[in-house]
């Protein structure tokens, strides 16, 4: 049977899945990045191939999204290397084709994705800033000593909601440590924050875009019920969240390298192989390129961050320089 | 004969050559250009300026301290309509301040060039009579309005070109010759040659490509370095590009029009925002009417004129449908996120288009 894997390697998790010919997911892994992409993405193979009969399946096509997608997409031969909003615009489409707008939280970056007859019409991604992001919401969570996972069933029991400055991360956490020294309940703070990183959101990232329903909430966030809550009462109406939301990117590029025209094999035993990266710094003029070379097995496979032909590091290995 | 003194000045995209060709015509001495755009020059810059200044006044100060490392001491500078007109003092200062030794030549001190001001530093410049330096002017302005033209056909035709890399290889060489003509004859010669040269590039074009609209602040637009090569990434893409600034624009299309702009856009705009503001609410507007797939509009972090812009353009475009995405750049820039913003931008045209 042939089948297609799609990985999305973001900068707090890792997922991925392995579908059919006809969309459905055959295997998925979710997994903590923890600063180690290479790593990470090895584990997850691992997780893959234990829920599935690698016998039985041929993986023809192979897409890598997110943050990593680059350094991954070399590590496992992708046919389809693509950037996250439009790998979460096909995922999401493929199960909800009716869908309208997106809203997407992950650990670094936030966007919004327009949607009208099943075409991308507009997106807006955060400015280069973690504030209101997964990120702000984990370092918020362990300063006041929760567990991120419970962050939204607390925030929930709130009945007065404290108000905390959302523009920047650097307010709201001191912010945040001035209401709990007032004395305000732990979880109207926590309520606040919640609502802090939607209001967030909206001013930011959903800045003068018409909000249409059915709306979609999917990344990291939306497993905080909290931050649900407050966005359907911002946007007045329901907020849906698949219980697959954070496989949507993983899908979209399965999806994707599904309908590439190039196909790739693909063997599990990549997650044996040594993948090892170096920084090298070129030093054919000023401006110092840094080189990224990575190699599996310590043959170089791959080398980019070079502006100019002088730092083509791997042709020159190819040429036996 | 004591060795000549060395003027020099900051870079702007290809513009170095008319301007060394200018310079060093009608002044005595010896003219060099910064040396080329690198990350040094920008850490440099950012080293020594005001953190929240605009981006081309940090890539002006790297220049000027490289060049000064290399033995230049006499800076020229120029001024406009917006921020930029303080560049020289408030760099002359720092410069100083760092205990280099130069002189600071401006044009246009009082924001308006014109032939007064221009007799001014021509005076300032040396010995060169009024005649010869408004013929070497002129000339000068001539060679802008070539490269200019052949800019144009550059960017229109670069992301389809079968070769890789002809289109740039010829530009440098007609550059280089450009750079040593002798007078208005053999300059529009040379001009006629390459044209003729360029339309003969093999280009696989197809009909229904993509044409994608830049616009915004000046410096971001015509030094690549400072919009992280985007010209070149669009066209590896294999986007149409337009784009509206460059030297010609500024230097007198920009008056001649500005009436006609602002009638254009009188539901819009009653009056200028400064600097190119209105152009560019104007071009976005133009831009829509033509039938372009989307418009990229690029400006320094900080931009007071284009941030005032922003919201009206935002408008005119959501009116009309029009995909736009917004880029501001500084020294400390993620090219990362460019390139991911840019490939979904790239995307969403794609479809949107129905490939």
């Amino acid at each position: 049977m042939q089948a297609y894997l799609g990985v999305d390697i973001g900068s707090i998790s890792t997922k991925g899945v392995i579908i059919n010919d006809s969309n459905e997911i055959l295997a998925e892994s979710y997994i903590w990045t923890k600063g180690n992409p290479i790593e990470a993405v090895k584990q997850l193979i691992d997780n893959l191939k234990s829920q599935v009969d690698p016998k039985d399946l041929r993986i023809v096509g192979i897409g890598t999204t997110g943050s990593a997608r680059k350094l991954v997409g070399t590590m496992l031969g992708a046919n389809v290397v693509k950037n996250e909003i439009t790998a979460h615009a096909v995922g999401t489409l493929s199960l909800y084709p009716d869908v309208r707008t997106i809203f997407e939280i992950g650990g670094q970056d936030s966007k919004i994705i327009l949607i009208e007859n099943g075409v991308v019409v507009d997106y807006a991604m955060n400015t280069l800033c973690a504030a209101g992001t997964g990120a702000f919401l984990s370092s918020q969570a362990a300063r006041l000593g929760v567990d991120v996972e419970n962050f939204g069933s607390i925030a929930l029991t709130s009945k007065n909601p404290t108000k905390i400055a959302a523009r920047c991360t650097v307010f709201a956490e001191s912010d945040l440590v001035h209401k709990a020294q007032m004395g305000y309940r732990k979880e109207d703070i926590i309520a606040g924050l919640c609502n802090s990183v939607v209001s967030n959101y909206l001013n930011n990232v959903g800045k003068g875009k018409k909000i249409k329903t059915p709306i979609i909430f999917q990344g990291g966030v939306s497993k905080n019920i909290g931050v649900k809550k407050a966005f359907e009462e911002e946007v007045g109406s329901e907020v849906i969240v698949d219980k697959n939301g954070h496989l949507m990117g993983a899908l979209g590029v399965a999806i994707l390298s599904k309908n590439a025209l190039n196909k790739t094999d693909f063997n599990f035993s990549v997650s044996e192989d040594n993948f090892e990266t170096k920084g090298v710094e070129c030093k054919g003029c000023p401006n110092r390129c840094e080189i990224i070379c990575v190699s599996r097995n310590d043959q170089m496979i791959d080398a980019w961050g070079n502006r100019c032909s002088k730092g083509d590091l791997l042709s020159k290995q190819n040429r036996g320089l | 004969m004591s060795k000549k003194e060395v003027l020099s000045f900051p870079h702007l995209g290809d513009y170095y050559i008319p301007i060394k060709f200018l310079l060093s015509h009608i002044s005595d001495y010896e003219v060099k250009e910064a040396p080329p755009i690198t990350k040094k020059t920008i850490e440099l810059g950012t080293k020594y300026s005001p953190d929240f200044v605009c981006v081309p006044f940090k890539y002006n100060l790297g220049n000027f301290i490289e060049t000064l490392d290399n033995g230049a001491s006499i800076l020229f500078q120029a001024g406009g309509g917006c921020r930029y007109g303080y560049y020289p003092e408030v760099q002359e200062k720092i410069l100083k301040d760092l205990g280099y030794d130069f002189k600071m030549m401006t044009i246009g001190e009082s924001g308006i060039i014109n032939f007064k001001s221009l007799k001014n530093v021509v005076k300032k410049l040396g010995h060169c009579g009024m005649t010869k330096a408004l013929y070497y002017t002129f000339l000068s302005v001539l060679m802008v309005r070539f490269m200019d033209k052949v800019d144009v056909y550059i960017r229109k035709n670069i992301g389809f070109e079968v070769k890789k890399n002809s289109f740039l290889e010829l530009k440098k060489e007609m550059l280089q010759e450009f750079s040593k003509c002798k007078g208005y004859f053999s300059l529009f010669k040379t001009y006629r040659k390459y044209m003729k040269l360029f339309k003969k590039l093999k280009v696989d074009k197809p009909k229904n490509c993509l044409r994608v609209g830049i616009i915004g602040e000046l410096y971001t637009s015509m030094e690549p370095y400072a919009s992280y090569f985007l010209e070149m990434e669009l066209a590896n893409m294999n986007i149409e590009v337009t784009r509206f600034t460059n030297v010609t624009y500024l230097l007198y299309q920009k008056k001649l029009q500005e009436k006609k702009m602002l009638r254009k856009i009188k539901n819009y705009c009653k009056y200028t925002l400064g600097a190119d503001g209105m152009d560019n609410v104007y071009r976005s507007k133009y831009l829509i009417d033509k039938g372009f797939d989307g418009i990229i509009h690029i400006k320094p972090f900080g931009c007071t004129p284009e941030i005032g812009a922003i919201p009206i353009i935002r408008k005119v475009c959501s009116e009309a449908g029009m995909p736009i995405i917004f880029f501001s750049f500084d020294s400390q820039t993620s090219e990362t996120g460019i390139k991911t913003r840019l490939e979904a931008f790239y995307d969403m045209l794609k479809i949107r288009k129905g490939d």
